[in-house]
C-alpha cells in the first residue's frame, strides 16, 4: 500500500499542513527534568484506555439498583474477557490518577505555569477536578457495599458546605438519600457529562501545549539546550512507556483482579473501617483529625472550606507566582513540597492508622 | 562500506549491512507489534461477541414457563442466591414466595392435596398468601411479584 | 341542754380487734360450723348503728324538739355520707367479701390466699373465695361465714380436688359465661391419666389440679409467669418427678427433667425461645398425662416430625420394633435426652445405633453400611467441591453462582438424612443422586474457574512477552534512528 499517495489524497481534502508542521517542528528540550515530560502523554494514554474499556463495558453494564451489581457479575463471569476489560478499567483509573498527580506536580515544581502558559495550567487544574469526579462517580457504579457507603460519606461531607450544602447534597444524590436515583445520576455524570466537559478541556489543554511548546524549567541554561524532535524520537519513547503501561495493566488485571464485593443494601450497617479510594484519602484523613468544633464552627465545615480555598489557590497559582527568582517563587516551591509531603503522609496514615 | 560478502540468510548479523539490519528490525517490529495488537484486539473482539447466557440474572428472574407448570402445582426456582417457590393455584393464579421456611430455614414445598405450602422439617404450614397458619413457623413467607411475558413467568422482588 | 349524740369517730377495721377475732378462731378452728353466740358488738359499723342509749326520756322537753330535729338532721347528714364512704372504703367498691377482709388480717398460711388473689385469674373474672370454697362472704362472723350449711367446703383433701375444680370447669354452661372456647373435659381426661388413676386408688402424693396450676394465684395459661406456660412446664413437672425422695415409692426413674434439659428440644425452647418446641406436655399430654404407648411413639413424635414418622411407620422397623416393644423413635433417639442426630448414628461403625440390633452379615447390617456409605459419599463430594470453589474464589475468580448451586446439594443431603428413616437403600439412593450430580457440577465449575485462572496467567505471560519484546524493539528502533540521523537531536544554537 502506498502510504504516500494516501496521505496526499487526504491532504488535498483536509489540509494536513499544520499537522505536518507540528510533526516536524515540535521539539522537546533535553535536560535533567526531561523525564517528567512523559507523564502528560501517559495520563492522556491512560485516559484513552479508560474511554475504550469504558465504552466496551457500556455494552453490558446496566445502571439501576436492581441490575448494576448483577450486570458486573455477569461481565466478570459470563462475558468473554469481561474480567480483563473490567479489571483494566478499574486499575487504569487508579494509574491514570497517579500519572496525573505526577504530571501536575512536575509541572508545578518546574514552574511550567509561568506566562504564557497560565491557561494551560488552569485548564489542567480543572481537568484534575473533573478526573476526581470521574473517580468518585465511577466508584459507585458497581453498586456494592463499599461504594454505597463511600458515596454516602462523601456526599454527606459535600452537604456540610455552608449555604449551598443542602442543595449540593441533593444535586449529587438525586434526592435526600443515596438510592438508585443516585446511581443513575452518577452514571450520567460518568459516561456523558464529565466526558463532554473533559473533551472541551482536553482540546484546550493539548492545543495550548502544542501552541506554546514544552516549557523549560528555570535554572536550565537555555543557551546550551539540546532538543529532540517530537516526531518520531520522543513519540517513540512515549510509545515504549505506553506499551509497558499496557503490560502493567494486563498483569494487574490477571494477577490482582478487581473485587466485586457484596451487593449494596441500604438497610445494612456500614462495614467497619470504611474509607475512600487512595486519591481522596488524604482529605478524608485530614477531616478526621480536625477537632469537632473550632471557634464554634463545625470542624468539618472548616476543613471543607480550607480544601476549597486550597483548590482555588491551586487553580490561580500562575497569577500569583509570576516572576522567576523572587521570594514568592521560592515560597511557592517550598509550599509545594509541603503539600506533596502532606498528601503522601496523610495517605499512608489513612491506610496504616 | 565493506563488501556485502555475507549471505542473505544472515540479515542483520553483519556490522556492515545497516540496510539489512534495519529491514530486519523493521520486520521484527512490525510482526511483534502486529502480534501485540492482535493480543489486544482479540479479547476486545471476543468481549463484544455476545456470551452464551445473554443476560445478567437480575432481581427479576424467569422462574419457568406457564406451559410447564400445571394447575395446582408448585416448583422451586433460583431467585438471586436464595430458593423461591412458584405456585400455580387450583384457580390458575400464580404466586411466588421465598422458599426458605421462617422456622429453621428448610426449603418448603407445595402440597397439592392440602393446597398449601408445607415444610417437611417440622410440619410447618403456610397458606397460599404465604401466611404461616400451622406448626412452628413464626412469620409468613416473603412474597414476590409475578408477571407473565408470553409463556415465561417472571418473578421479581416486591 | 340537749345532749347531742356524740358519735364516736367511725372506726372501721380497728373495731375488729385482734384479740376478739383470735379468740373466735382459736375456739372454732376445728369445727367451722360452730360459732359462738357473742352479740354483734364488734362489727365495723357497730359503733354507728348501735342505738344510742344515753338519752333518758326525762330529758326530752318541748324545747328539745327542734334541737332533736336538728340533731337528727345533723346526725343523718353525717351518718349517711359516712355510711356510704364506709361501705365503699371497706368493700373495695364491690360487694362485701368477709373472707378477704378477715384473712387479710392474718398471717402465714392464712394470709397467703389473699396475697395471691391479685394474680389469680378467677378473681380477675369477678369470682372470689366463696365461688370455690362456698360459705357466705356477706357475714362477718366466721361461724356464719364459714358455715357448712351455706356450702362451705374449706380446704379439700387431695382426693377431692378434681371434683372441687371440676365443679365449675366440667360444667359447660357455667364455663360458657367466662370463656366459651375453654375445654370442659379436663377432669375426665385427668381420670385417664397415671396421676388420676393413682389418685383413685388412694395415692394422695400424685399431682392434682393444684400441683400444676397452683392453688390461689392461678394464672391463665398464656401468662408468662403461669406454672403451665410452655417455658415453665418442665420445671413444674420436675418439682415432683426429679425429686428422688418424693418419687422413692414409684417404679419410674427421676432423671427425665435432667435428661430433657440436655436435649435439642430444651435448647430450642429455652435458648431460642421457640415456644413451638416440645416440652413435657407436648408428648405426654396435659391432663391425661401418661407416657405414650410403645407402639404410639412415632405418632407422637410425628406431630412435628411428620416425614420421619411416616417413613418409619411404612418401613420394616415399625412391626419389628413394636413386636420387640422398644418404643419406636425412642430406641435410637432416646425419649428425653434427645441430642442432635448425626451421620455417626447410621452405619456399622463405633457409635452407630444400627449395631444395637443388627449383626454382621444380616440384611439390616448391609443396608446400614450402604446407606451410610452413600451419605458419606455425598458429604465428601460436597466438601471437595466447596474446597475447589474456595480456592478459586481466593484466587480472585468469580464463583458465586456455582457456590449457590452447591447449596442445592445441601438440600439433597438433608433429604437423604430424613430418608434414612425408610431404612431402604433404594429410597435413599433416589435422593442422593441429584445431590451427587449437583456436587459434581459445582466441582467442575470450580475446576473450570481454576483452569481459567491458569489460562489467564498463561495468556498474561504470552502477552507480556510480546509487549516487552515490542518495547525493546521500539527502543532499539529509536537508537537506530538516532544513530542514523544524528541531526534528530539539534544542537544548541
Amino acid at each position: 500500500m502506498n502510504t504516500g499517495a494516501l496521505i496526499d489524497w487526504i491532504d488535498a481534502r483536509v489540509g494536513l499542513g499544520p499537522l505536518a508542521e507540528l510533526a516536524h517542528k515540535k521539539e522537546v528540550p533535553l535536560h535533567r527534568h526531561t523525564i517528567w515530560y512523559y507523564f502528560g502523554g501517559m495520563t492522556l494514554f491512560l485516559f484513552v484506555v479508560q474511554v475504550t474499556t469504558g465504552a466496551l463495558l457500556l455494552l453490558y453494564y446496566r445502571p439501576g439498583a436492581e441490575s448494576a451489581f448483577e450486570s458486573i457479575q455477569f461481565i466478570m463471569t459470563d462475558v468473554q474477557f469481561g474480567w480483563l476489560i473490567r479489571s483494566i478499567h478499574s486499575w487504569s483509573a487508579n494509574l491514570m490518577i497517579a500519572a496525573l498527580f505526577v504530571h501536575m506536580f512536575s509541572a508545578f515544581f518546574t514552574k511550567a505555569y509561568r506566562s504564557p502558559r497560565e491557561l494551560t495550567w488552569v485548564s489542567g487544574a480543572l481537568l484534575l477536578f473533573i478526573v476526581l469526579g470521574f473517580g468518585f462517580s465511577g466508584y459507585l457504579l458497581p453498586w456494592n457495599r463499599l461504594a454505597f457507603f463511600a458515596t454516602k460519606v462523601g456526599t454527606d461531607i459535600a452537604g456540610t458546605v455552608p449555604l449551598a450544602g443542602g442543595f449540593l447534597l441533593r444535586f449529587l444524590r438525586g434526592g435526600e438519600d443515596v438510592t438508585g436515583a443516585t446511581l443513575t445520576r452518577f452514571f450520567g455524570f460518568h459516561v456523558a457529562i464529565l466526558p463532554g466537559i473533559t473533551t472541551v478541556l482536553l482540546v484546550v489543554h493539548v492545543f495550548l501545549v502544542q501552541k506554546h511548546g514544552m516549557s523549560t524549567p528555570e535554572g536550565i541554561d537555555r543557551t546550551r539546550l539540546r532538543t529532540m524532535r517530537f516526531v518520531p524520537n520522543f513519540l517513540l519513547r512515549d510509545l515504549i512507556g505506553w506499551v509497558l503501561a499496557v503490560g502493567v495493566l494486563a498483569a494487574l488485571a490477571a494477577i490482582f483482579p478487581w473485587e466485586l464485593g457484596e451487593k449494596a443494601d441500604a438497610f445494612a450497617s456500614a462495614p467497619a473501617g470504611i474509607r475512600p479510594e487512595w486519591y481522596f484519602l488524604f482529605m478524608f484523613q485530614t477531616l478526621k483529625f480536625i477537632p469537632a468544633k473550632i471557634l464554634g464552627v463545625d470542624g468539618e465545615v472548616i476543613g471543607i472550606l480550607a480544601f476549597a480555598l486550597g483548590g482555588l489557590l491551586w487553580v490561580i497559582v500562575p497569577f500569583i507566582d509570576r516572576i522567576p527568582g523572587t521570594r514568592t517563587s521560592r515560597v511557592f516551591t517550598a509550599a509545594g513540597i509541603v503539600v506533596v509531603l502532606y498528601i503522601i503522609g496523610m495517605t499512608i496514615y489513612g491506610y496504616v492508622g | 562500506m565493506a563488501d556485502s560478502e555475507n549471505s542473505d540468510h544472515k540479515l542483520g548479523q553483519t556490522a556492515d549491512n545497516p540496510n539489512g539490519r534495519r529491514r530486519f528490525l523493521d520486520f521484527l517490529l512490525a510482526t511483534s507489534a502486529g502480534a501485540t495488537l492482535v493480543a489486544i484486539f482479540y479479547p476486545i473482539f471476543r468481549f463484544m461477541s455476545p456470551p452464551k447466557t445473554v443476560e445478567a440474572a437480575q432481581n427479576s428472574v424467569s422462574a419457568g414457563k406457564m406451559s410447564e407448570l400445571p394447575v395446582n402445582s408448585g416448583k422451586i426456582f433460583k431467585f438471586g442466591n436464595k430458593p423461591g417457590i412458584l405456585v400455580r393455584t387450583q384457580s390458575g393464579d400464580l404466586r411466588a414466595f421465598s422458599a426458605v421456611c421462617t422456622h429453621l430455614e428448610c426449603i418448603v414445598q407445595y402440597s397439592s392435596e392440602k393446597k398449601q405450602i408445607w415444610c417437611a422439617c417440622h410440619n410447618g404450614q403456610y397458606n397460599l398468601n404465604g401466611q404461616n397458619i400451622g406448626g412452628p413457623p413464626p412469620r409468613p413467607l416473603e412474597e414476590y411479584v409475578v408477571n407473565t411475558h408470553g409463556d415465561d413467568i417472571i418473578v421479581s422482588k416486591a | 341542754m340537749s345532749q347531742d349524740q356524740e358519735l364516736p369517730p367511725a372506726h372501721f377495721s380497728k373495731s375488729i380487734t385482734h384479740r376478739n377475732l383470735a379468740r373466735t378462731v382459736a375456739t372454732d378452728r376445728a369445727d367451722f360450723g360452730v360459732l359462738s353466740d357473742e352479740p354483734e358488738t364488734t362489727g365495723p359499723l357497730s359503733s354507728v348503728t348501735r342505738p344510742s342509749t344515753r338519752r333518758s326520756s326525762a330529758s326530752r322537753s318541748s324545747t328539745s324538739r327542734s334541737s332533736r330535729r336538728l340533731a337528727r338532721i345533723i346526725s343523718l347528714s353525717i351518718v349517711l355520707p359516712l355510711l356510704t364512704l364506709g361501705l365503699f372504703g371497706l368493700c373495695y367498691g364491690q360487694k362485701k367479701d368477709s373472707c378477704v377482709e378477715c384473712h387479710s388480717q392474718m398471717e402465714g398460711e392464712l394470709l397467703e390466699p389473699v396475697t395471691h388473689s391479685k394474680d389469680d385469674i378467677h378473681f380477675s373474672r369477678g369470682l372470689s373465695c366463696s365461688s370455690c370454697h362456698g360459705g357466705d362472704p356477706t357475714q362477718d362472723d366466721p361461724t356464719s361465714a364459714m358455715n357448712k350449711g351455706k356450702g362451705f367446703v374449706g380446704k379439700p383433701a387431695p382426693k377431692d380436688i378434681p371434683n372441687f375444680c371440676g365443679k365449675c370447669h366440667s360444667n359447660a354452661d357455667f364455663m360458657k359465661k367466662f370463656n366459651p372456647s375453654l375445654r370442659v373435659d379436663q377432669q375426665k381426661e385427668y381420670l385417664t391419666s397415671v396421676h388420676g388413676k393413682l389418685l383413685e386408688s388412694g395415692d394422695q402424693k400424685v399431682a392434682t389440679c393444684i400441683s400444676c396450676h397452683g392453688v390461689h394465684g392461678i394464672r391463665g395459661v398464656k401468662d408468662a409467669q403461669a406454672l403451665v406456660y410452655p417455658l415453665n412446664v418442665a420445671d413444674t413437672c420436675g418439682k415432683c418427678h426429679s425429686n428422688a425422695e418424693y418419687m422413692a415409692g414409684y417404679s419410674i426413674p427421676h432423671d427425665q427433667f435432667a435428661n430433657y434439659k440436655a436435649s435439642v428440644h430444651a435448647r430450642a425452647l429455652y435458648e431460642r425461645q421457640d415456644l413451638s418446641a416440645p416440652t413435657c406436655n407436648s408428648c405426654h399430654g396435659n391432663h391425661g398425662a401418661a407416657p405414650p404407648g410403645l407402639a404410639s411413639v412415632a405418632n407422637v413424635c410425628g406431630q412435628c416430625h411428620v416425614r420421619q414418622s411416616e417413613l418409619f411407620q411404612a418401613s420394616v422397623h415399625k412391626t419389628a420394633f413394636d413386636t420387640m416393644q422398644v418404643g419406636e423413635c425412642k430406641q435410637c433417639h432416646s425419649n428425653h435426652k434427645i441430642v442432635p442426630p448425626g451421620d455417626f448414628m447410621i452405619g456399622t461403625a463405633e457409635g452407630s445405633v444400627c449395631t444395637s440390633c443388627h449383626i454382621e452379615g444380616d440384611g439390616g447390617y448391609v443396608a446400614a453400611r450402604q446407606i451410610r456409605g452413600m451419605i458419606d459419599n455425598l458429604s465428601g463430594r460436597m466438601d471437595s467441591a466447596m474446597a475447589v470453589l474456595g480456592k478459586a474464589e481466593r484466587a480472585g475468580m468469580e464463583v458465586s453462582r456455582p457456590k449457590f448451586e452447591l447449596s442445592d446439594a445441601t438440600n439433597s443431603l438433608t433429604n437423604a438424612r430424613v430418608l434414612v428413616h425408610s431404612f431402604s437403600v433404594d429410597e435413599v439412593e433416589k435422593v442422593i443422586k441429584p445431590g451427587l450430580e449437583t456436587a459434581d457440577r459445582s466441582e467442575k465449575a470450580g475446576n473450570a474457574a481454576l483452569a481459567d485462572l491458569t489460562f489467564r496467567r498463561k495468556g498474561l505471560g504470552v502477552s507480556l512477552f510480546f509487549i516487552l519484546f515490542v518495547a525493546v524493539l521500539i527502543y532499539i528502533k529509536v537508537r537506530q534512528l538516532e544513530s542514523r540521523h544524528p541531526g534528530a537531536e539539534s544542537k544548541p544554537n
